[in-house]
């Protein structure tokens, strides 16, 4: 009943087939008709003729994000500057049934601002004030246009963070939108612990505050958990436009050290058994050869090429080294070696920097291509059974598939470097993720930890919950956006 | 007690990430409700002054500031990062625009003069006027020897070993103690205030004095005419040819 009146949004069948050249392509973009110049000088009227551009340029900028897909233009580009023009620009696409794509940092890693029905992308960045701090209750109040290295740069003086760190410079709003999460995610979490409120403009052009206008609380029973229901939700239930996140302290001083091991088993049984001393991680990274490799060329430097680990301790001086040596003891008991350790700040920010960097050093193995990557998370317990199969997958497709993990979260990506004009490439590289996703799910896993679904997890998302999880979200989709214009095509069919 | 006593110098700057307004009546930019933070070179520099107490070069550390009341935000960020003291040199918010780097380092030498400092570190240049004169100055009103451009400071006998950021290059040289050093942004990446160090920094001394306590004279020497935006960017024009180009060059004048 409820797949009839969501045609416009879900196809015929919601099969579980591999057809990859209908979601990759731009002709699906140019099937739609062209905006007419009415609906275009409609826009103007509420964002202002400068806020408004149909050059190719701009729209081929706002048709890609950092991922694999190819890039889906849309047929027009607008800029907001207030939540009023955001909630005009709604209610327009609204009337006119126009598909409307919430844009922000354009940082994303799975196509979820693609315009692959075309309509109008609203590059909302903007609105980029630092609304409000509050360093005794621990919160701050920001705009969608505020990306988070901004927000920690302003933060400085007060000796508070926002530690949700997935690399790139995202825009917070957008973090919301994806559910983030990063390195730091085993000590602070993700997005989903660390947002309060957001206010969000409906697919009607209504805005509403998620936990009630102003509200900051630490905790709440009031009402539906509405902020939830955003968080995550990749732009297809509502624009969010203010974020209430929560702050965390500094830490007072950190460690970092890095350990190889003979083989990738050893690595993660360390891992698990970290964490089940309850030793407090800021975080635990795990890169496999392929991908110290990778960084010894596109970082100079010179660690062992075997599976290692990157670790970080923070906390008052006086526990770090009763941390640092029981981990010590428990690598050691693994076979590890070459427990090189940074307390020098710039020897630990060269470190991380390697780390951050591994994107660009997968990348810079096959120069010119563009990053694959899988994204799947299962309880730490299940980690080293996924994480050597998955090895095993990549082995037999004959690929590069560079490992990089937050293992803390049992959560690893494989970034393969892919070339975005080569199908059958595509076509072998996604086997593998596909492979590697439904051994998570059998595991108890899921086929996402952190960059989303977007265009090319949705079958997978079907799996997942199965057929009345998904009547579900349909459900909600259908009553938040019965026009279905919301960033269509993303997360499910 | 062998270290250096270090005088560290903390202007008070609109923050760098903010985006700069004129005013309407084009007396000045806008600062109020803007927010503000230490000149980043200057955080740099108290950065190196903390290193140097963490390995022992120095034994003390002072931080100064000359401005508004505000200025003690400034340093209460200095104090956090671990500055052991710190000297708010108090003027009028209409006396503080008005104020040019003859004056901050007259008041700088007096000051270290005073102190007994050993070593004067303050960033190249602020950036709200770019000047680049503070630190060359309180040098010569000292007569100390000074480095500035600073990239990297070690101890070499009882000197300092500089490496200094040149247009050619980097230039190394010795310099004797006491001297006068300016930090460039390569010199190290200053650290954040975390909450323990900011709560102890509350209790850290800082004393309020005024330019007269150090017999300097505030009286502006400059006047500011008018500040105004750079000029809009015109549209270009686009010639399909060179005799086009030729053409308009002409019409306009120019050849």
């Amino acid at each position: 009943m409820f797949r009839r009146r969501l045609t416009n949004v879900v196809p015929a069948a919601v099969k579980f087939s591999h057809q990859h050249n209908k979601f990759f392509s731009v002709e699906a973009a140019q099937r739609v008709a062209p905006l007419t110049d009415g609906l275009v000088q409609s826009l103007q009227r509420i964002v202002g003729n400068n806020n408004v551009s149909q050059a190719m340029a701009v729209r081929e900028q706002h048709g890609k994000d950092e991922s694999y897909h190819v890039c889906a233009p849309p047929q027009v580009v607008a800029f907001a500057e207030s939540v009023e023009q955001v909630s005009g620009v709604a209610r327009l696409c609204n009337e006119h049934r126009v598909p409307l794509i919430p844009f922000g940092s354009g940082t994303g890693l799975e196509g979820g601002i693609n315009a692959i029905k075309g309509g109008v992308c609203l590059d909302v960045m903007k609105m980029d004030k630092i609304l409000a701090v509050h360093p005794e209750d621990f919160d701050c109040q920001v705009e969608c246009g505020v990306t988070r290295k901004t927000l920690n740069n302003y933060l400085r003086d007060t000796g508070l963070w926002f530690p949700i760190d997935p690399g790139a410079d995202a825009s917070l709003c957008g973090m919301c939108s994806t559910s983030a999460s990063g390195t730091n995610a085993v000590r602070y979490g993700t997005m989903r612990e660390n947002v309060m409120n957001m206010e969000v403009v409906l697919a009607d052009g209504r805005v509403i505050d998620t936990a009630g206008k102003d509200r900051r609380t630490r905790k709440t029973s009031a009402g539906y958990n509405l902020t939830n229901l955003f968080v995550g939700s990749e732009g297809t239930l509502g624009i969010i436009t203010k974020a209430t996140l929560r702050l965390h302290g500094i830490p007072e001083s950190s460690v970092s050290a890095v350990c190889s091991f003979e083989d990738i088993q050893a690595a993660v049984d360390t891992t698990v058994q970290v964490l089940q001393c309850g030793i407090p991680m800021a975080r635990i990274e795990f890169l496999d050869e392929v991908s110290i490799d990778a960084c010894n060329k596109y970082s100079n430097m010179d660690m062992r090429v075997a599976p290692s680990l990157f670790l970080e301790f923070s906390g008052s001086p006086k526990s770090l080294d009763d941390n640092a040596e029981i981990v010590g003891e428990i690598v050691k008991m693994n076979g590890g070696s070459d427990f090189k350790w940074a307390t020098d700040v710039d020897e630990r920010n060269l470190l991380w920097k390697t780390r951050h960097d591994i994107l660009y050093a997968c990348m810079a193995l096959r120069p010119g291509c563009k990053p694959y990557s899988t994204d799947v998370c299962v309880p730490i317990s299940n980690l080293p059974k996924v994480v050597v199969e998955s090895k095993k997958y990549i082995d037999e497709a004959g690929v590069i598939g560079p490992m990089v993990g937050h293992v803390g979260d049992g959560n690893f990506h494989v970034f393969f470097p892919v070339d975005q004009s080569n199908p059958d490439e595509i076509k072998t590289v996604h086997d593998v993720s596909v492979k590697m996703a439904l051994l998570a799910q059998e595991l108890d896993g899921t086929c996402t930890g952190e960059h989303g679904i977007g265009l090319g997890k949705r079958e997978l998302l079907l799996k997942e919950f199965g057929e009345t999880g998904i009547e579900v979200m349909q459900q909600l989709k259908q009553t938040m956006d019965p026009n279905g214009i919301l960033n269509p095509g993303k997360v499910f069919f | 007690m062998s270290g250096f006593r270090i005088l560290v110098g903390c202007k008070r700057v609109i923050d760098y990430a903010v985006k700069v307004r004129v005013k309407p009546d084009k007396t000045g930019v806008v600062t109020e409700g803007v927010k503000h933070s230490m000149n980043p070179f200057d955080e740099i520099a108290v950065e190196e002054a903390v290193r140097m107490k963490e390995k022992k070069l120095a034994s003390e550390i002072i931080a100064v500031s000359c401005g508004p009341q505000q200025c003690q935000e400034t340093l209460r960020t200095a104090l956090a990062m671990g500055v052991d003291r710190a000297i708010h040199v108090i003027t009028e918010p209409k006396e503080y625009e008005s104020m040019q780097p003859i004056h901050v380092s007259k008041i700088l030498s007096k000051i270290a003069t005073e102190e007994k400092a050993d070593l004067v570190i303050v960033g190249k240049q602020a950036i709200d006027d770019d000047c680049n004169q503070t630190g060359q100055m309180t040098a010569s009103l000292l007569d100390w020897p000074q480095a500035t451009f600073a990239s990297k400071i070690e101890k070499s006998n009882g000197d300092l070993s500089v490496m200094r950021e040149i247009d050619g290059g980097l230039e190394t040289i010795k310099v004797k103690v006491p001297a006068v050093l300016t930090s460039d942004l390569r010199l190290n990446e200053p650290r954040y205030a975390t909450l323990p160090n900011i709560m102890k920094a509350k209790k850290k001394p800082l004393v309020t004095k005024k330019p007269s306590d150090y017999g300097v004279d505030i009286t502006p020497r400059q006047e500011i005419v008018s500040v105004e935006d750079p000029p809009v960017r015109q549209a270009g024009q686009k010639v399909e040819s060179v005799e086009e180009l030729v053409t308009k060059l002409k019409e306009a004048g120019l050849v």
